[in-house]
This record gives C-alpha cells, structure tokens and sequence, in this order.
C-alpha cells in the first residue's frame, strides 16, 4: 500500500525528522488561507498523488502548461494554480494516459536548495535484511543511478532487531560529505527514516531530496512511502491513511473477495488458480501471439462465489472479448472447480467466448460436465491447446 | 535416496485449524508419518486421531519428531517458525502465506545460527513421491522416479509434476521454495542437495520475476552442476511494479524482469522452456542432449 507524500512527511516528523512547514488543502480558498498562514512567501504547490513523475507530469485538457509541482511566488497566482490541479487529471509516466485525479494539494513553503541528496530505506532481498541506500546526488531517479553507476550508491545493512545504529547514521553522514554542522541533522533525519521503516512495516521509504538551505538547515524536502500489506494487521493508523481513490476500481473489488486481480492492456481474459500458474497463462497467451487483460489468481480453492466474482470482474473490463480459465485441480478437484464455473457462468451470462482447461483430479468428469452443461463453453485439452483456441477466438 | 524428507522423516504440525487438519489428514493418508499436533493449550487431547501438545519441544521429546509442517496463520507464523527451530527440529516447512516480510527477517538469523532447514513459507511444501508428503501438493500428480523439481510456485509445480509423469518421469523430491522475498531455502540451497543426491538425475527449476535469485542459481549450475537442468521463469509478459500475487513477484528497482533471468539460465548451459506447456519435453530433452 502507498501513501501521499504529505502523510509520509508528517510520519517522518513524528520520528524527529525535520520536513518543511506546510498546509495541506483541499480548495482554492483553502490555499490562499494557507499562503497566509505561511508567511506571504513564496510556496510550491504540490499535488498529492501516489504516481512518481509529478513535476514532469501535466494536468490533462487544462490548457495549463505546468506540473503537479509547482513554485508560486504571488499570492494572486495561488487560488488559479490549485483550481487547476484539484480539477483536472495529473498525466505522468507512471498514471497512463488517463491521469489521476487530484484531491489534495500541499501548500509548502519554499525552501532554497544549496545541496540536494538521496537516502532510502529498502529490504535487500539477497541479504534478507533492510539497507539504507544513499546518493550524493538528490532529485534523480535512484534506479538510473543504479544502473548507470553503482558505485556512487552507499549502502548501510541494517539489522531488523536492534535498526539504524548511530554510527551508522554517522558514517553515512560523512561519506555524504556533510559538515561538521550539518551531519547531526542528517543523522537525525536518517534515524527517523529507519525507525519509520522498521516500526511500520515500510516496503520502501525514500526521502528525495534531503536538502541543505543555504542558511545550514537540513530537511526532508520530498518522501515516498510504500507499505508490506501482510503487515498491515498490526498498523491500523497505517490502514487509515489508505486513499483508495488512488486505486484500481476492480483490483480494489477484488482483494476485497479474497482474489488477486491486476489490470493488464490487452483483450483476453484470464482466471487462474495460484500466481505462478497465472503468470504463465499470461505468457502463454502472448506466446500464441495474444495479450492478457488480466492477472487473477482466484487462490487455491476456487469456489462457486469466487468464481462467480472473478467473473464479473473480467468481464467489468470493456476490453475483454475472450476468457481463458485455467485451473489445476489438486486436492480441490476438477469436477468441483467445473460445478463452480458452470454456476458462475449461469450466474454471470458471458457474452464473450470463454475457454476452460481444467487439469488434475477427476479430470474426465469433469470435461463431461462442461460438454454436457449446454453452456457456450470451449474446452482444451492442454495449455498449449487453450492458448491457441482463446487467441484464436478474439481475431 | 531422496533429499530433506523420506520414509523416516518424523513430522508434527503446527496450526491444527481448518485448513490445518485437512492437510494433516491429506499428508497421513499419503504415508506421510504424522506424529501429532501442536496447539498451544489443548495439550494431552486428540484430534482426529492426532496427539496434541502444548509446544513442539514436548511433541519433540515425546514423539521423536523431526520435521514439522507450519500451518500457523500470519501474526504468529514467524514465532511458531522460531519455536520449531528452537525445539532442535531438523526440517521446518512453513506453508503459511502472508507472514510480513520484517518478520522473517528477524526471523532468520537465529533459524541459521541453530542449523535448521526451513523451506518456505508460502510454499506448496516439499514431497517424495511415494514416501513422504508434508504440504498441500496433491499426492497423486507425483510418480517416484530421478527428477528433482524446486520452485518458487505452488500450482505451477503441480503443472511441472503433471507433465513429467505424462511423458514417463517421476520425481525424486519436489521442493516448493516459496513466493515470498525472504525464505529460508533458496534454489542454490535446493540445487546442491539435488546434485549431491545419487537418486536426481536431471533438475527442473521453476522461476519467477522477481529479485536476481534465479540469476545465481544460474551461476552455482554453470560452476558446479553436471546434472541436465531446465527452467521455466513465469511472468515474462507482467508489468514493472507490480506485485503478481506473490509477494515476492515484483519487477522494481530496475531489477527481477524475465528477461535478465532467462538470458543468465540460458547463458549458464540450462535448457529454457518458452513456453510452460513445455515444462516436461524441456526437461526431457535436456536429458536426451545430455545422454
């Protein structure tokens, strides 16, 4: 799960980091009250999305040519600026071509920049244990940075038990080449960040840029934050800050029934059961020359009411013109899972072609079942088979 | 021979809920030796059969148990991973899906420091066809025979086992490692047991995106493994960014993608599978070309 930016900073702060003093509004009148409030000095304007990219981003049919980050020095220039952003959809990279509609904008107070750097906390998958990664230089993409030049990259392993140590802290500090003056205050920032990270259950959690003003100050200008759902038992204040206008309608539907579903860009509807298997029905499909609509792993039971959901949330996709259901019956078997699909489908009433190859116990009783059922149902015998059949049917 | 469990092999659950019991039942059936329950507070009764215990250290001492299966639902998987690991058995497999990443964490360094085996979690489990099941893989997919199969999936492992029986391969032992980011058995692990074992011929290696896992299994092979093996990496056509079930299934960071895994497989002398209708004919002709 992620969270706004704003809600990031206020967790930081709440550990003793120090961030820039800002408002967070939901209107024009709102932003001008918080201009005010700031000090009648120039702000930036910032649009609260959880898609990266929003200073490059655009709001869509404005007309308007600036970002989701915006530097506003008048006062006159606030109210226009935050009517545009909480009325159009933000376009960046990341929202595709639709945008992402913008219900809060944080009012910030400009802070001028004499450095900007990187820190992050991560889980190191190979080591099994949190890193905190750090860039002397801020405002880039840490992943190019990555790829382009490792070695400009610190990194500092964290133990899970006890977190960031001081001298941890310090030290990265210092290779960061701050001075003697400024390294408490970035050590300070940095404790924040691994306690936010350990105590709350973080996925990821970046501070881009930590900033040095030119008076000495040292802050956390932009956060990012992102959340292990597993986790997310123990963190009901965590649950909270949920935006769920941030998330895919039917994803969202989904993991409420207990299924997963991702969104994909093509027209073939798939349901499978467990995540390895669905992966591989969406490259098979692609491998016969067609595109997935979908991942959804309907778990490993795969029962009537599952199925009936998964169903409906397919084929609430416009795009959808066929359906592969692909089921390995283990221990649920295969006339089960074929009992659950032909109530589901005579539940649902798809107009589309459906193929179903189920595989597993009871196999043959299964096949006789969907033949006999009188339903608009293909079956395969065979992945091979039911790739090729449902490509074939969406030409 | 086989590798991590066998006839022998000794095993408690831990977690005798629902779903729990089922697969207790499922596993006693099969063969497997069962030997009790552990259930915190309903020590001395019996369920379905099953002699219950109040911790794994009695179930241990008075049973002999040497493996134990973890059914233990999230909030408390980590600790009862700690318990087994802590009452001196020998091979845990947790098959708990959902346990937080932090967790397991800190749950493995003291699962190293007592010299444990723990497979998983999140995984199908481990079985030796014909001698020992211990998860939730359906028994009757799976024929004894010289094929060692590990594997980041559950029913794609079920789809692996499946289409080797088809052409006339059993297995020797099939090892769910888990989808999870952090487990306590990667495929190097699973690889060297594979190799060292007399019984495994030949090596089906089932990946997903990811992490760079399957990029270092391909480096030990090419190193140290004379045995044929072939791979499947799922998720070729997902997204970057995206979690795809597995909590562990996700291209980010510039890293994890398809193509990096297949390229270092492919690279290291394995025999990648395009496609997964192919997971058995791959592997048979990596045989063949071996032979």
């Amino acid at each position: 799960m992620k969270i706004h930016e704003y809600q990031a900073k206020e967790l930081l702060a709440a550990a003793g980091a120090a961030i820039p003093r800002g408002i967070v509004v939901s209107s024009a009148a709102e932003a001008e009250a918080a201009f005010d409030k700031l000090g009648g000095q120039p702000v930036v304007l910032k649009a609260q999305v959880h898609a990266g990219g929003r200073g490059k981003g655009r709001f869509k049919d404005s007309g308007k040519d600036f970002g989701g980050v915006k530097f506003v020095k008048n006062r006159a220039d606030v109210a226009p600026i935050t009517e545009v952003m909480l009325k159009y959809p933000l376009v960046t990279k990341q929202t595709g071509e639709e945008g992402q509609p913008v219900s809060k904008v944080l009012v910030q107070a400009a802070a001028d920049i004499a450095r900007e750097v990187y820190v992050g906390m991560v889980l190191d998958r190979a080591l099994g244990k949190p890193i905190l990664m750090a860039c002397a230089e801020g405002g880039v993409e840490i992943e190019e940075v990555a790829a382009r030049s490792p070695e400009k990259i610190l990194k500092a392993v964290v133990d899970p038990h006890i977190g960031l140590l001081p001298c941890q802290a310090r030290r990265m500090a210092y290779d960061l080449e701050f001075t003697a003056e400024q390294a408490p205050k970035a050590e300070a920032i940095m404790t924040a960040l691994g306690r936010v990270f350990l105590d709350k259950d973080c996925a990821l959690a970046e501070i881009n840029p930590l900033v040095v003003t030119p008076t000495g100050d040292v802050i956390a200008l932009d956060a990012k934050m992102s959340f292990d759902d597993n986790a997310s038992f123990r963190h009901p204040d965590i649950e909270k800050l949920r935006d769920e206008t941030e998330e895919n309608p039917a994803e969202l539907r989904a993991a409420k029934s207990g299924l997963t579903y991702i969104s994909l860009t093509g027209n073939i509807g798939c349901l499978v059961n467990g995540a390895g298997l669905a992966m591989a029905t969406m490259d098979i499909i692609k491998y016969h020359g067609g595109e997935p609509a979908n991942f959804l792993d309907v778990g490993g039971g795969a029962n009537k009411d599952q199925v009936t959901e998964a169903f409906r949330i397919i084929l609430s996709d416009p795009r959808v013109k066929a359906v592969l259901v692909n089921i390995f019956g283990g221990i649920m078997k295969c006339d089960t899972i074929a009992g659950a699909v032909i109530a589901a489908f005579q539940e649902v009433k798809p107009k589309v072609p459906f193929v179903v190859r189920l595989e597993g116990t009871n196999v043959e009783l299964a096949r006789k079942m969907l033949a006999d059922s009188g339903l608009n149902l293909q079956t395969a015998n065979g992945l091979t088979e039911a790739a090729k059949k449902v490509v074939a049917a969406v030409k | 021979m086989s590798i991590l469990v066998d006839k022998n092999t000794r095993v408690v659950f831990q977690g005798l809920g629902k779903v729990g019991t089922f697969h207790a039942q499922q596993c006693r059936d099969y063969g497997t030796q069962v030997v009790g329950g552990v259930v915190p507070g309903k020590g001395g009764t019996v369920k379905e059969g099953f002699p219950l215990f109040n911790t794994v250290a009695e179930a241990v001492r008075k049973t002999g148990a040497n493996a134990s299966a973890v059914f233990v639902p999230p909030p408390a998987a980590a600790d009862a991973i700690l318990e087994a690991a802590d009452a001196g058995i020998a091979v845990i497999i947790a098959i708990t899906e959902g346990i937080p990443v932090l967790d397991m964490s800190r749950a493995m360094p003291f699962v190293r420091e007592k010299g444990v085996r723990l497979v998983g979690p999140n995984c199908p489990g481990v079985i030796t066809p014909g001698q020992c099941k211990i998860g939730i893989m359906p028994g009757h997919i799976h024929k004894p025979g010289s094929v060692g199969i590990v594997s980041r999936s559950g029913t794609l492992t079920y789809e692996a086992a499946w289409q080797l029986c088809e052409i006339g391969l059993g297995q020797s032992t099939c090892v769910g490692i888990g989808g999870d980011p952090v487990n306590g058995t990667n495929f190097i692990d699973v690889l060297k047991l594979f190799n060292e074992d007399p019984q495994t011929e030949a090596i089906l290696m089932i990946g997903e995106i990811g992490g760079t896992a399957e990029e270092k299994a391909a480096e030990y092979v090419q190193k140290h493994v004379k045995k044929p093996v072939a791979a499947f990496i799922a998720g070729q056509t997902a997204p970057p960014g995206k979690r795809m079930g597995h909590a562990g299934a996700i291209i980010s960071g510039g890293s994890g993608a398809a193509t990096e895994k297949i390229a270092a497989l492919k690279a290291a002398g394995i025999a990648v599978s395009a496609s997964p209708a192919d997971l058995g004919t791959t592997m048979q002709q990596a045989i063949k070309a071996k032979k």
